[in-house]
């Protein structure tokens, strides 16, 4: 359906000298196309924030407008100890998803950081020096660091599990965390190559002139030129980790069960309340639908560097 | 993080070597032996403890992580102290690379082994070796084959998430108001969990009696919106969900290409009188084809290892015809235990997708050429 909109923006963009009545009619196209498509990214955040407003009755009647088809009520956020009349005492429910929640930012984040710097590292080697280590080389390097992205969880679920089980890492966070990073660092220096491919080498060549060692000029010169490369590259990781399910589920149990998985864990129940789960949705995603709101330039402008290339 | 900047901490403190330039090296050398000797030895005291050889020996595996970071940080500054210059070159990588064979051969090797066991946790007997017996099985296994099916499926429907997210990033990079409140918009799904997307979206905005898309679907004509009822049905609408929240990524990756792109060629294109369709399909189109083919290998990668959503809503059904390989193996983990049997599934699509990638990655190179 989108797709049949393409030439169709694409005229409008481009016969601003044609007649008016079309040049409107394709206007209307373009704004009618991201409307919809607006529709569609925001209706379902919007339905589950709502819900855990409502009570049965409204759920069940499909209400959708607060105050005009429902009253919204804070029952969903009582449930999990977050209303303002709950705050203040103690929840069991609240410190349960507290700590999970601890749980997912310290791993998502710890990962993220350990990805960034191992992978920004490697990028920049990667970028400015020719490396051959046996038959190896940089594009064969690359291709090793790549590779990693294509290993399937299942495959390494199961060596992990009787692996972390002899290293006592099981139902740790440092376990997660050596994991995730794992699983994002392929991305990281994918985006970071990018970055400082973009980055001139004559910039190097100076500071070497200038008397900087190597990692002299990587850290004082070339480094805090690549910030949007990192700063998209760890929003990304972020993202990857924050909402990783696969090996959290397998590999945690008490003390390090992340928020998918306690999520997972309440929608697999019986009998579940649609407000409480809405609550604890909206809870869940929260963090990262604020990150993707103000964070939203990086992301973009750190990828626009290396695309080009 | 650790051994990154202790390994860092090491390259700076030395500048290249000059003077005893022999002495410096055996040193370095003389450091890693002592170092890869001392990682030996608590290697084997631990082997030879667990093995019940000796008494002496410590009550996990731990101390051979931190035998090997140890091993790793001399392995730095060994290598600055040997090849100088080179050796600080060399620190860049080093981290990265040792980390991944780390955590990535020993896992992968230990998994061809486990995929050979006959090994069920619930069983009394514990794993023993059968050899091929899980591969002869795999083949026999209809609801494998089953699952790599709905694969093909899965992994075409990319093409389609291809087509709309490059529409997407077209109209972000038109001349539009409101650019920024759109572009933040289109890029939330890509914040979202899979699992909270599960609930969201599978479990109540399409739930059978009053999910809103099931009134919708009822308004506009159909008697028994069932979403995960019909085996066709049911496989669009797992991959609707998986296409939302990866619509963004790709969306994303174009629009970062397009707006890289130079604006001269447009006017040219303009100037030489081309029309929309045709600047689009004789200009645009092509510049982006690199993007384009990095964000599909990208997002086909990612699509193999579908499992969340299929996990949470649908666990398969029905009857199979939402299955991935991933979503089938966890429940051949979790429903039978059967960890021998289900690691050697795992070990099998394994290598199927790398003959696969190869193949695709060749041929697209290959076309590249050709196209440009």
């Amino acid at each position: 359906m989108m797709s049949t909109l393409t030439p169709a923006s694409a005229t409008a963009r481009r016969t601003r000298s044609g007649l008016p009545a079309k040049r409107i009619a394709g206007r209307v196209l373009i704004y009618a196309a991201l409307l919809a498509w607006a529709f569609i990214c925001l209706f379902p955040i919007y339905w589950t924030v709502s819900t855990s407003f409502k009570s049965a009755v409204d759920v069940t009647q499909g209400h959708l407008i607060p105050w005009l088809d429902f009253q919204p009520d804070w029952k969903g956020w009582r449930s999990i100890g977050l209303s303002p009349d709950t705050i203040l005492r103690t929840s069991n429910p609240r410190d349960e998803f507290l700590s999970r929640f601890e749980n997912s930012v310290i791993t998502s984040v710890g990962a993220s950081l350990l990805a960034l710097v191992l992978g920004s590292l490697a990028a920049y080697g990667l970028s400015r020096f020719r490396y051959k280590f046996a038959w190896m080389r940089n594009d064969d390097m690359l291709f090793f660091f790549m590779s990693q992205l294509i290993l399937p969880p299942v495959v390494l679920a199961l060596p992990f599990l009787v692996l972390y089980k002899a290293l006592a890492l099981l139902d740790t966070r440092f376990g997660l965390i050596l994991l995730y990073t794992l699983t994002v660092l392929p991305i990281v220096i994918w985006i970071m190559r990018d970055q400082f491919n973009s980055i001139p080498i004559e910039l190097d060549e100076a500071a070497f002139v200038d008397g900087l060692s190597v990692w002299g000029a990587f850290l004082r010169i070339i480094l805090p030129l690549a910030v949007p490369g990192m700063a998209a590259a760890f929003i990304l990781s972020l993202v990857l980790c924050w909402n990783e399910y696969f090996f959290a589920a397998l590999l945690t149990s008490t003390d390090a069960k992340t928020l998918p998985v306690m999520v997972a864990s309440q929608t697999g129940s019986q009998g579940i309340n649609w407000w409480s789960m809405a609550a604890l949705s909206s809870a869940a995603i929260a963090p990262l639908v604020l990150v993707g709101i103000f964070l939203e330039r990086y992301i973009v402008s750190g990828l626009t560097t290396g695309a080009g290339k | 993080m650790q051994k990154s900047i202790a390994v860092a901490d090491g390259g700076q403190a030395r500048p290249a070597p000059r003077p005893n330039l022999a002495g410096r090296k055996i040193a370095g050398r003389a450091l890693i032996a002592i170092a890869s000797l001392g990682g030996l030895v608590v290697l084997l005291v631990q082997i030879l403890h667990t093995t019940g050889t000796i008494r002496a020996g410590f009550a996990n595996w731990r101390p051979i992580l931190y035998a090997y970071l140890v091993w790793s940080i001399a392995l730095g500054i060994g290598q600055v102290m040997i090849h100088g210059e080179r050796g600080q070159r060399a620190l860049f990588l080093l981290p990265a690379v040792l980390f991944t064979v780390a955590v990535v051969i020993f896992p992968t090797l230990f998994g061809f082994y486990i995929a050979a066991l006959d090994w069920n946790l619930s069983s009394l007997e514990g794993p023993h070796f059968n050899g091929l017996d899980n591969l002869v099985a795999l083949f026999n296994d209809a609801y494998y084959w089953n699952a790599l099916g709905n694969m093909v499926f899965y992994t075409l429907a990319v093409l389609a998430e291809y087509a709309i997210a490059f529409a997407l990033a077209l109209l972000l990079n038109a001349d539009i108001r409101g650019r920024k409140f759109f572009r933040v918009v289109f890029l939330l799904p890509l914040m979202l969990s899979p699992v909270a997307v599960s609930w969201m979206i599978g479990k109540s905005l399409m739930e059978y009696r009053f999910g809103p898309a099931a009134t919708l679907a009822r308004a506009l004509g159909w008697d028994n919106p069932a979403f995960f009822a019909h085996p066709w049905i049911a496989r669009i609408s797992i991959d609707a969900m998986d296409a939302w929240v990866s619509i963004p990524f790709i969306m994303i990756i174009l629009l970062a290409g397009l707006q890289a792109m130079p604006k001269e060629v447009l006017e040219a294109a303009k100037v030489d009188g081309a029309n929309g369709w045709q600047s689009f399909w004789h200009v645009t189109f092509p510049i982006m084809l690199p993007v384009s083919v990095t964000v599909l290998i990208i997002r086909i990668i990612f699509k193999l290892k579908l499992a969340d959503i299929v996990i949470n809503v649908t666990a398969g059904g029905p009857g199979g015809a939402t299955d991935t390989v991933s979503s089938f193996i966890y429940r051949v983990y979790r429903d039978r235990s059967n960890v021998g049997y289900g690691t050697g599934l795992a070990i099998f699509y394994l290598l199927l997708i790398v003959v696969l990638l190869s193949v695709l990655l060749r041929l697209t190179s290959r076309w590249m050429q050709k196209v440009a």
